[in-house]
């Protein structure tokens, strides 16, 4: 049982129960050279028959999306942030008009970046929602991701608030909650997922999470080199509060700037601990109980 | 070149990865500036005095590929002493006539050689007497049925190799001339222009002078940023100078890459749907000028180059169309060809349909009342015909403009009124057919069928094979003369499972010869008619009977030219011009740069690429005097297309607009031009209509720069993505971008409404209020530019007005195309609705002072 809940564990789908499994699989999504062309979106649709997710214009730049849902399971964020150092930067994700109207865009200032990333489940190595699950619905493939099944899902929704990257969702209409499944129809037939497939620069990189993440450590190597001091991963560490996700990312600004969360802990760490202070005080009332008991007979 | 093709764009991803420099030059900050080491924003349409000044950078700091230069371009050649430039005439080159607009290039050519041989001396004594006469008749009719444009693929031909001063210093040599010319082309003009800062300028000519040279190569690329403008065909000149001057043609890593609007633009001027050139760049025979096949070829025939076999591509072009109907008895069925007799572009046309000289129009995978400029008058114009045929995948809004366009909203169309009989065919998309698409490369790549087509839709293909059985059906037993080119064409393909092959199409078009088996390179292609050939450049396609565009062996599999992947034209060859590659020598520049060289032991030339030469002609060969054809080219004239082998400079003959590009304003500009006395091109082509109203320059009615652009989530007048949840959802809704300080300007709300007005019409749209759009300071004065997609139109899923109503029709004199950059005003709130937007319109007009005699004027001279 140890690290089952929480902490670095090295074998995500022997600790599942699988004996005998292929390696785990998962994604690097290397957002410094995404272009935010927003096929991931598309073709994961296309492909899992996800429906449409309105037809709403957010003014949140390109994003028309919004965030990762039960209709959305690959999410291409879309950050405007003035380089203008006068600006004060509050970490937010750029929401409606940019601050500081009047004369701070001409020509020849420091200019703007525009971040593009694209955020997907990210198949922690603990995952809360599938400790919370009652009905078996959510659980953890041979590959070690975690794949809900629709019909076993009873639309509880103890899930949602579970997942502390906000990723889970329920359709309304339908009750029952969606997210990425790495493709798990296609990992079982050898094929890339998807949206992985259909990236044109391999911003979105498909493999075994031991090689990806030697590969992104490399890549963020790279740009420091080439003096992009900015570039951090997120996602990536098995030691950190999931356990290191499945799908990790080469960012270029701090976790919050793209709408994620800068140190998620999975909700169900503890669990064991409460247990275990649920059954101590269970027993010291029983204790108590009893002892009132022996004290009346005297 | 992300946000439009992102999947073309993994591979500048890719340089990027192994060190390359991207540098993008835009008037908005777009997904490609986003990845890019620099975003340059310019003001939309002054791309020729940005890159004019690269040019003058090059060439006052001595920067320039000198051996290249003198050996491979035209630098070294004399003009003719009466040539005069715009610097002696303030905007003007010599030849200009102002009643016609027209310029006359005669005082553009070379000088004579200094020793002529008897053929020369004639040429020359008709050319002193044609600037003599310098009546601007003949080139007015020659310009008007595009000659300009048809020269393509040969290049204008010269009449002399010229009088060459290998010294460069000759004051009246090309080098000096475009010293002269371009001095005033300065990082301060560019300022004051662009809205770049000199710094900005700089950094951008230091990256790229540092890239390029014996070891290092740089490319262009470009889209309709380039193309769409009144002088658009110069744009791409200026950078043809830059890239030659910097020795970047011809040689791994260089090139200008033309960047197309969608799948196979580049395969559809080959094989053209254009009116003035026939498959493989052969001009279209004139009425007046090409009575016979031999009028026809004569002006490029037996000229130096490649281009000299001209009669052997039309010959059996000819085959390929009329088979054993066409013999040498009847001059190959020449007189079957269509003629021109003028400017028959599309944007004539339609001024035709609403005078209603054309009667009938097929639009086949083309929505004009949302995609091309002036929507209005492409309604306007489909509204009077006599019958229209739509082939589409969705029922888009050329076909039901009659019912629901903004003209019925507004009264100037009533759908009772309107007599044109539209037939809607449903098409099979892409994946529904086999076929080829020609990218930028010049590559094809054939695809294969993925799935049935749906119902009743058919390919191209199918339809207009049995269109044409059933007209010749028609017309069985016809004994009248006007018939013949129909029942005698060639017109019998084999098919399968009730679809017609495509690929025995291919096989026509790579062409056959006397045994009936396909030929493997043009240089087979023969003038007496033992041969066929529907496009000579794609001869070798079908090689050895193999359909070569469908091979698909993947580039780790091979070096890095990759010539198994695909087949690129003409012959296979990846690189043209690539005899630039290796020095004049034969040697390659540098060991980095080595592609295709001369193998002195082998007597031929070699390399990783289809050498673009004469196999076995030394670098030091001197073609003897009077020879024709290949066999004039020279050892060190690797632009075999061109009649003296070099790459133009400055181009004698050929363009409609001068022989060097100029920065002219756009049609409509709230700048007065800073560099000539001359605001706009002289030669652009106006179209006359009350439809087409230009917004007077410098008008404070129209004080801003709007230009229109295309977003990734769809494709381009959106009936293949509008149309669908998963793309709409994306870009639910049409926009415009502005930038905060405009916002601020005209109280202009994020997320509201906004609405966009020019002389021709108002359209409304959300408004992104976004620091990726600039100010742009020009010295004291500041311009602000309106961006706009353009997808929408009144149909499908996401709906809204088109960008392109509001973009007017005043063309480039070269190509007829329309110049994207208008002037406009920004207001915030809907547009009115009805009658009230014409009033509104109306209102504008008479405020601005637009000129409704003369609405095409636009009064800036």
């Amino acid at each position: 049982m140890t690290n089952s809940l929480w902490g670095r564990l090295d074998d995500v789908a022997g600790d599942a129960g699988y004996d005998d499994h292929p390696p785990r699989m998962g994604f690097f999504t290397d957002t410094s050279v995404c272009i935010g062309c927003k096929a991931c979106e598309v073709a994961c649709k296309e492909w899992n028959q996800v429906p449409d997710d309105g037809y709403l214009l957010t003014g949140m730049s390109y994003d028309n999306t919004g965030a990762l849902g039960a209709s959305t399971w690959r999410h291409v964020a879309f950050v405007e942030k003035s380089l203008d150092v006068s600006t004060v930067d509050l970490g937010l994700p750029a929401m409606g008009p940019p601050e500081g109207q009047g004369q701070a865009t001409e020509s020849g200032d420091n200019g703007i970046r525009w971040l593009m990333s694209s955020d997907v489940c990210k198949h922690c190595t603990h995952a809360a929602c599938l400790d919370v699950c009652p009905t078996g619905a959510l659980f953890r493939t041979e590959f070690g991701t975690v794949v809900v099944q629709p019909d076993v899902c009873n639309g509880c929704g103890y899930c949602v608030p579970a997942c502390p990257y906000g990723v889970i969702d329920q359709r309304k209409e339908d009750g029952r909650v969606f997210k990425c499944t790495l493709c798990y129809d296609r990992l079982k037939d050898g094929e890339t997922p998807a949206c992985a497939q259909a990236c044109p620069t391999e911003s979105i990189q498909y493999g075994e999470v031991s090689e990806l993440r030697q590969r992104a450590a490399n890549r963020v190597h790279e740009l420091h080199e080439k003096g992009v001091d900015v570039a951090r991963l997120y996602g990536a560490d098995p030691d950190d509060g999931v356990g290191g996700d499945g799908a990790f990312f080469l960012l270029l600004d701090e976790p919050e700037v793209y709408g994620l969360p800068p140190d998620p802990v999975v909700t169900t760490r503890d669990l064991g601990s409460m247990w275990r202070h649920v059954g101590a005080a269970a027993a010291t009332l029983v204790g108590i109980g009893v002892a009132s008991f022996v004290g009346r007979r005297r | 070149m992300a946000e439009a093709h992102p999947v073309g764009f993994q591979w500048v991803m890719e340089a990027k990865k192994r060190g390359a420099t991207v540098i993008h030059v835009d008037p908005r900050f777009t997904r490609t500036s986003a990845v890019a080491d620099v975003h340059v924003p310019i003001r939309a349409g002054s791309d020729i005095a940005f890159l004019g000044a690269l040019v003058n950078h090059v060439l006052s700091n001595d920067l320039d590929f000198r051996e290249y230069v003198v050996a491979y371009t035209n630098a070294a050649n004399v003009i003719t002493e009466s040539y005069e430039d715009t610097e002696d005439l303030d905007g003007l080159f010599s030849g200009f006539d102002p009643e016609t607009g027209i310029y006359d290039p005669v005082t553009w050519r070379y000088d004579p050689p200094e020793e002529m041989n008897a053929e020369e001396r004639e040429r020359a004594g008709e050319l002193e007497q044609e600037e003599r006469e310098s009546t601007a008749g003949d080139h007015q009719q020659s310009h008007q049925a595009a000659r300009s444009e048809s020269h393509g693929s040969g290049g204008a031909p010269v009449s002399w190799k010229g009088r060459r001063d290998e010294t460069l210093q000759h004051p009246r040599c090309v080098f000096q001339i475009l010293k002269r010319h371009f001095a005033r082309y300065t990082p301060e003009m560019v300022e004051e222009v662009c809205g770049i800062k000199p710094d900005q300028f700089r950094e951008v000519a230091e990256a790229l002078t540092s890239n390029s040279g014996r070891d290092r190569t740089t490319a262009f690329c470009y889209a309709v940023g380039w193309a769409h403008h009144s002088v658009g065909a110069q744009m791409i000149r200026t950078a043809s100078i830059l890239q030659l001057l910097l020795g970047n043609i011809g040689r791994p890593g260089g090139g200008i890459m033309a960047l197309r609007g969608h799948a196979s633009i580049q395969g559809s001027t080959d094989i053209p749907t254009l009116f003035n050139i026939l498959p493989g760049y052969l001009p279209m025979p004139h009425a007046d000028q090409h009575a016979s096949l031999d009028e026809w070829v004569r002006g490029d025939e037996g000229k130096a180059g490649f281009w000299g076999n001209v009669r052997s591509y039309a010959v059996s072009l000819l085959k390929a169309y009329w088979g054993d109907a066409a013999t040498a008895d009847n001059d190959f069925c020449y007189d079957y060809l269509p003629r021109v007799t003028g400017d028959h572009s599309t944007y004539t046309t339609v001024k035709g349909m609403i005078e209603g000289s054309c009667k009938g129009y097929f639009l086949v995978g083309e929505n004009p009342a949302v995609g091309s400029a002036n929507g209005k008058m492409q309604r306007l114009g489909m509204a009077n015909l006599d019958w229209l045929v739509v082939r589409d995948l969705q029922m888009i809004e050329s076909a039901t403009f009659w019912k629901d366009g903004p003209e019925i909203e507004t009264g100037e169309l009533v759908t009772e009124d309107i007599g044109t009989e539209v037939f809607f065919l449903p098409a099979a998309s892409h994946v529904e057919k086999a076929g080829s698409f020609t990218q930028t490369q010049r590559m094809l790549q054939w695809r294969d069928k993925a799935v049935d087509p749906p119902g009743d839709c058919r390919s191209e293909l199918d339809f207009y094979y049995e269109l044409g059985q059933r007209i010749r059906d028609k017309l069985a037993g016809s004994t009248d003369e006007m018939d013949r080119p129909l029942l005698d064409l060639a017109w019998d393909y084999p098919a399968h499972d009730g679809e017609v092959d495509g690929q025995a199409v291919l096989r026509e078009i790579n062409g056959t010869g006397p045994d009936g088996a396909a030929l493997s390179a043009y240089t087979e292609l023969k003038p007496d008619g033992s041969t066929s050939c529907g496009c000579w450049i794609y001869c070798g396609v079908y090689a050895d009977e193999v359909n070569q565009a469908r091979r698909r062996k993947p580039h780790w599999e091979q070096d890095h030219v990759a010539s198994e992947w695909g087949w690129v034209w003409p012959a296979n060859r990846r690189i043209l011009y690539n005899r630039a590659s290796a020095a004049p020598d034969g040697t390659p520049w540098s060991e980095r740069k080595k592609y295709v060289w001369w193998d002195a032991e082998q007597g031929k030339w070699v390399g990783s690429d289809v050498p673009d030469f004469v196999a076995d002609r030394a670098p030091d060969h001197v073609p003897e005097d009077g020879a024709k054809g290949p066999d004039a080219i020279g050892g060190q004239d690797p632009f075999v297309m061109q009649t003296d082998g070099k790459a133009w400079l400055f181009a004698p003959l050929g363009l409609a607009d001068g022989p060097m590009p100029a920065h002219y304003e756009p049609p409509e500009s709230p700048v007065h031009n800073p560099l000539y006395g001359q605001q706009n091109n002289p030669a652009r082509r106006k179209l006359d209509h009350p439809s087409n109203p230009i917004n007077p320059s410098w008008s404070e009615v129209f004080p801003y720069v709007f230009t229109t652009y295309r977003l990734t989530e769809h494709h381009t007048a959106g009936a293949m993505s509008r149309t669908l949840p998963y793309l709409t959802e994306l870009q639910p809704e049409p926009f415009c971008e502005v930038s905060p300080r405009l916002a601020a300007e005209r109280g202009l709300e994020h997320g509201g409404w906004a609405t966009i007005v020019t002389a021709r019409t108002a359209i409304e749209a959300r408004v992104l209020v976004t620091e990726r759009l600039r100010s742009l300071r020009l010295g004291e004065q500041f311009v602000e530019q309106v961006g706009l997609p353009y997808h929408w139109g009144g149909n499908g899923i996401s709906r809204g007005d088109s960008a392109n109503d509001l973009v007017n029709v005043t063309m480039d004199p070269n190509v007829y195309i329309q110049d994207k950059v208008g002037t406009c005003d920004i207001r915030p709130g809907r547009r009115p609705r009805g009658r009230d937007l014409t009033a509104y319109v109306e209102d504008y007009r008479r405020r601005a002072g637009v000129d409704m005699e003369h609405p095409e004027e636009g009064g800036a001279e």
